[in-house]
């Protein structure tokens, strides 16, 4: 595995720029740079909207790039997020509505959603591997029924409607540019926290796990609590994710969350790479812009079996996604990058 | 070079597309929003072959500019309206949009439309009932009408004509079938009818059986408010149970895609009342005209759907109001906005006006499913309800105090 | 894990016996109230209880046919896994294609019959297909398998949406499946005395026999025949069954065949009960998942108890608490892994 790689590769003294790296700075900086240039739909449909599925496809990857569990319950966390916003914030469905502030509602959204996440896990890790899948994608199913059939929390088929992204220091930030530098703000901070994350104590035990969980549980590591941790960490991921989600649609039902989406992570994820985590990043952009603009090239009509191909090439050809196709194109400079560390 | 820094170059350049393209002085940007994906894709299509109808008879341009549409896609859900509606809007540049089909796509586009003030939107089918009753917005019109309108006299035929008074009702769990409920057991429980049991059943439950066999016996008939799938799965199940009680239909219930569909549920079909906006034995002139113009589009059926219906008024509409301001939308659509409200014209199916909610007063044709002289199922019109407002004739306090639809409301057991 | 859960007679531990005959006595106790509900004439407060006799009984009987419609579905799947260890999540596809099949076959043939031999057939050539051409090509690679069956899934959704577009269609049975069975059960007693028997379609109680008939073949397949006993074998130990001169792709093929053949099947039975539409796909995917899940993954024993389970629950779920119905399979789905994670009859690993 690259990871092990990278985490193995003997690292020199280094200067700032050494350790953030130069290809992140040139990065960072066109992303800030980029409301200079990018239209106002851009700059939220296409950009703010893949950092969203970025992250959440990250919180995947995360699970399963490092942990070896392939879960499809990711946007069923992002969405009890969502409704946390919509239940415990503000919103025009007549149905609950506290009217909390948001730097109140924001935490318990998140905390919600972590929580799930790990409750989620524990019950998914009690099977292994495959299994994981198929256990998350039931989970996935039933929290849809319930939310489209439960009208005390959930308000059942029509969901909540006319949610606000908080107004503070004077900006509202759903307007594209503060949007934007919000996605971005938290696609930064949820890599880097995932790339720091991986190299830390938690992050190799937990890849040592998802290698070998019996030589693991011999050493005396408690798997299934490092497992149910890491779903608790990418539980925080989806939720910050389901949040912006929320505060972007203004709305959310049970299509928000429904087996469709999950279906949809899953394939940015995979599209992008599973390897490392700015792979999430680059699958979201990639299926936003075919999703968005395949009714003015293909059609509309025949857009999943445009993006079932894909998906089924990416498999097929190169397991490690866009991420692994690019490794072989450029096998020197990526075996470079992974010797320097990105 | 970084390997990860090339990607995000190559990115970063091709996010650097253009911004809206502005349309060409002699031409005008239609949105047209419908929901070309997903299982919902052949009604869509239906959908826009009527509003295409409506294009064709100005011969595809008004107030001498040139009618383009640009088409925008949804799979039926509410967030994908909404994105599908921001593309047409913030990237295509559209400055009046046409559409959504169904429900719940309708009130979450009405919610956007409260956030561009500049832009026109203007129904497509979507027909539930607080897209304009309740919170609507300044600049969401609705031409065709809503699922409780659909229902006028139905009730009240049913108690009075057909001498039911005690109805059972099977309905999808969700809140266009709630509006159809709610539009039938309005005008049923005012006359004296009584309901005493309502099956909700999930969407995309597909065994019935269950559900029939729990109906009480001793009901005079059943209201049966489903769609396509779950329609033609209860009507077969009920004949294969026997089932007796003659049956009242919602509108999408004996709608002709339910009725084409083979097999036995034709018999229990026979003499179904319901109402909607269309008649498929309509005699007057303008429908039998609209139904010639509709046919000469690509793929047409053999009759227009209430879809095609839906979409033809609501872009004639439009276009009605564009050749009165000149095609006009430079001043943000207010002009064009106010020749919307005061529109008053006719349709197909007879007049149209507006309330001052924005919402259609139309006529609705209470119908009975019988079999035609070439053997398939139709519609037949009983009546004609002329001229149903939102508030089904009912003083508005009085209606308002009816409260939202949902599952138990109305009640009269 | 293995395909074939025999009962291991008494090499449990020591208090299985008893335990056996506690759980024994509980069935016996169960099935004597439910015979008792099922046969006599109700009082006046359980039909208030339970709403009517008639609403009762036929949930039960639709809880059964559904069960064995659920049953024709998973068997193929938790088949193919047992021997594969792949998650074949195109399943459901497999089944709404063998349902269109059918109805194409049936509508222009007029035979049901043919239809449903067709879709028997043609599913299991791709079901052949798909293993030799696909899964071959992955093999040892578990993800990578179950990720190229959810893009198959998706595109084979669309590309049948294309052809067959959004319409429902049904599967006309034939004349000697039509009518109704009148069953010796009394639903009520009229005001003369006269007593009024519970009528039941004929067609539902073939899907039933077909299910059985088809479980109990399954079970001599696997037992009986060697085939079977290379199944059994591969199940239990790949390499070793190839080792021992055994050509395992065979039976792989032989397997897959058989699996995806069972869902094109199972696609006309329920194409004809039903009806066949979008979304069929994965109602089925996700019922096979939570059979297979509750009943014990690999085990064809465990995909009949899981089928009984989840088709009871749905069909009583639907008439007595609507609402929360459709979440109470997962519940049952939830308790089980809570309980006992490898399910009913699966072995513990």
């Amino acid at each position: 595995m690259s990871l092990a790689t990278i985490a193995d590769g003997v690292v020199p003294q280094q200067n700032w720029l050494d350790k953030i790296g130069a290809g992140h700075v040139i990065l960072g900086t066109a992303l800030l740079l980029y409301p200079l240039v990018g239209s106002d739909f851009f700059l939220t449909q296409i950009a703010g909207y893949s950092m969203i599925f970025g992250v959440l496809s990250l919180s995947l990857m995360l699970l399963a790039g490092y942990g070896g569990m392939l879960s499809l319950a990711q946007i069923t966390v992002a969405g009890i997020a969502a409704y946390a916003v919509a239940i415990l914030g503000s919103n025009n469905s007549n149905v609950l509505g506290f009217g909390w502030p948001w730097w109140i509602v924001v935490p318990f959204a998140v905390a919600a959603a972590a929580v799930s996440s790990a409750l989620i896990g524990w019950i998914s890790v009690r099977t292994e591997g495959i299994y994981t899948l198929m256990i998350t994608l039931a989970i996935a199913t039933a929290t849809f029924y319930f939310a489209q059939q439960n009208y005390a929390i959930f308000n059942g088929h029509s969901g909540y409607a006319g949610i606000h992204a908080p107004v503070f220091w004077g900006i509202d930030w759903r307007d594209p540019k503060p949007f934007y530098y919000l996605c971005l703000g938290l696609a930064i901070l949820s890599y880097a926290a995932v790339l720091y994350g991986s190299r830390s104590t938690f992050g190799m035990t937990l890849q040592a796990i998802r290698d070998n969980p019996r030589r693991m549980r011999a050493l005396g590591y408690h798997v299934t609590a490092h497992k149910v941790f890491a779903w608790f960490l990418a539980g925080i991921l989806a939720g910050l994710a389901g949040v912006l989600l929320v505060w972007f649609n203004g709305r959310v039902s049970p299509g928000t969350i429904g087996v469709d989406v999950a279906i949809d992570i899953l394939i940015i994820a995979v599209i992008g790479g599973l390897r490392h985590p700015i792979g999430p990043f680059v699958g979201a952009i990639v299926v936003i812009l075919m999703q968005t603009f395949a009714i003015d090239i293909v059609g509309a009509e025949r857009f999943n079996t445009l993006i079932g191909l894909v998906f089924l090439a990416i498999v097929f050809v190169s397991p490690d996604g866009i991420l692994g196709l690019w490794g072989r194109i450029k096998p020197h400079l990526a075996q470079e990058s992974l010797r320097a560390g990105p | 070079m970084h390997r990860r820094t090339l990607l995000a170059l190559a990115l970063f350049t091709g996010l650097t597309a253009p911004s809206m393209a502005l349309a060409a002085d002699d031409t005008i940007k239609i949105g047209l929003l419908a929901t070309f994906e997903g299982p919902f894709t052949v009604l869509g299509e239906d959908g826009e072959r009527g509003a295409m109808t409506a294009v064709a008879e100005t011969n595809g341009s008004v107030a001498g500019k040139k009618i383009e549409i640009v088409k925008g896609s949804s799979d039926a859900s509410p967030d994908s309206a909404v994105r599908a509606a921001r593309k047409l809007v913030e990237q295509d540049g559209v400055k009046v949009l046409v559409g959504p089909l169904s429900g719940d796509e309708g009130l979450a586009v009405k919610d956007y439309a409260k956030t561009k003030p500049d832009v026109t939107f203007i129904n497509g089918t979507s027909a539930a009932q607080d897209t304009t009753l309740r919170n609507p917005a300044e600049n969401f019109f609705r031409f065709s009408t809503d699922g409780a309108q659909w229902m006028a006299g139905l009730g009240t035929y049913a108690f009075k004509d057909k001498g039911y008074k005690k109805v059972a009702t099977v309905a999808e769990d969700y809140s266009f079938p709630y509006t159809q409920v709610f539009g039938f057991m309005a005008e049923f429980c005012k006359a004296g009818g009584h309901v005493p049991s309502k099956s909700w059943v999930p969407i995309g439950n597909k065994d019935f059986s269950s559900v029939i066999a729990a109906i009480p016996e001793d009901v005079d008939a059943i209201y049966v408010a489903l769609g396509g799938a779950d329609a033609v799965n209860f009507l077969t199940q009920y004949q294969q149970a026997g089932g007796t009680a003659p049956l009242i239909g919602g509108s999408i219930t004996v709608d002709q895609t339910v009725l084409t569909s083979k097999g036995k549920l034709r018999d229990v079909l026979k003499g179904t009342p319901s109402a909607g906006p269309t008649a498929d034995t309509n005699d007057a002139p303008a429908w039998k005209a609209f139904v010639d113009a509709y046919k000469k589009q690509p793929g047409a059926f053999p009759s227009p759907s209430l879809f095609a219906h839906g979409y033809y008024v609501n872009m004639k509409a439009t276009l009605l109001a564009l050749d009165q301001v000149g095609g006009d939308v430079s001043d943000g659509g207010k002009k064009l906005r106010e020749a919307l409200s005061k529109l008053s014209f006719d349709t197909p199916t007879g007049k149209v006006s507006l309330d001052k909610n924005r919402n259609a007063i139309a006529d609705i044709f209470l119908t009975e499913v019988t079999e035609g002289s070439d053997g398939n199922l139709l519609n037949k019109l009983v009546k004609v309800v002329p001229q149903v407002n939102q508030t089904l004739g009912i003083p508005e306090d009085e209606f308002m105090k009816l409260g939202a639809v949902n599952r138990d409301n109305p009640s009269c057991p | 894990m293995s395909i074939l859960d025999q009962p291991s007679s008494s090499s449990l531990s020591g208090g299985g016996v008893t335990r056996r005959q506690a759980w024994g006595l509980v069935g016996l106790l169960t099935a004597a109230i439910v015979a008792w509900l099922v046969f006599a004439v109700w009082p006046q407060w359980l039909n208030a209880i339970l709403i009517s006799k008639k609403a009762f009984v036929s949930a039960i009987l639709n809880g059964l046919t559904l069960a064995g419609l659920y049953f024709l579905v998973a068997s193929g799947f938790t088949l193919i896994f047992g021997l594969m260890r792949n998650i074949n999540l195109a399943h459901g596809s497999l089944y709404l294609l063998g349902a269109y099949i059918g109805y194409e076959v049936t509508s222009r043939t007029g035979h049901w019959l043919l239809g449903v031999a067709a879709g028997f057939t043609v599913l299991a050539i791709i079901g052949v297909v798909m293993q030799v051409f696909v899964f071959r090509r992955l093999e040892g690679d578990d993800l990578r398998q179950t990720l190229v069956t959810i893009g198959i899934s998706i595109v084979a959704a669309d590309l049948m949406l294309a052809v067959w577009a959004g319409g429902t269609y049904q599967i006309a049975t034939p004349e000697w499946l039509d009518g109704a069975l009148t069953l010796p059960v009394i639903t009520a007693v009229r005001s003369n005395g006269a007593s009024v028997f519970l009528t039941y379609p004929l067609y539902r109680v073939v899907v039933l026999a077909a299910a059985i008939v088809i479980g109990v073949g399954l079970w001599l397949m696997l037992n009986k025949t060697r085939v079977g006993m290379m199944i059994r074998a591969g199940v239990d130990d790949r390499a070793m069954l190839s080792a021992s001169g055994v050509n395992v792709h065979a039976v792989f093929a032989i397997v897959f065949g058989v699996g995806a053949g069972l869902a094109g099947f199972a696609g006309v039975v329920g194409g004809s009960a039903l009806s066949v539409a979008p979304g069929e796909d994965v109602r089925y995917l996700l019922a096979s998942l939570v059979v297979v899940i509750v009943g014990g993954m690999g085990s064809i024993t465990g995909a009949a108890i899981g089928a009984l389970l989840i088709g009871l629950a749905e069909q009583i779920g639907l008439v007595y608490f609507p609402t929360y119905g459709v979440v109470l399979t997962f519940v049952i789905m939830v308790v089980t892994l809570a309980v006992r994670p490898q399910g009913i009859m699966g072995k513990a690993r």
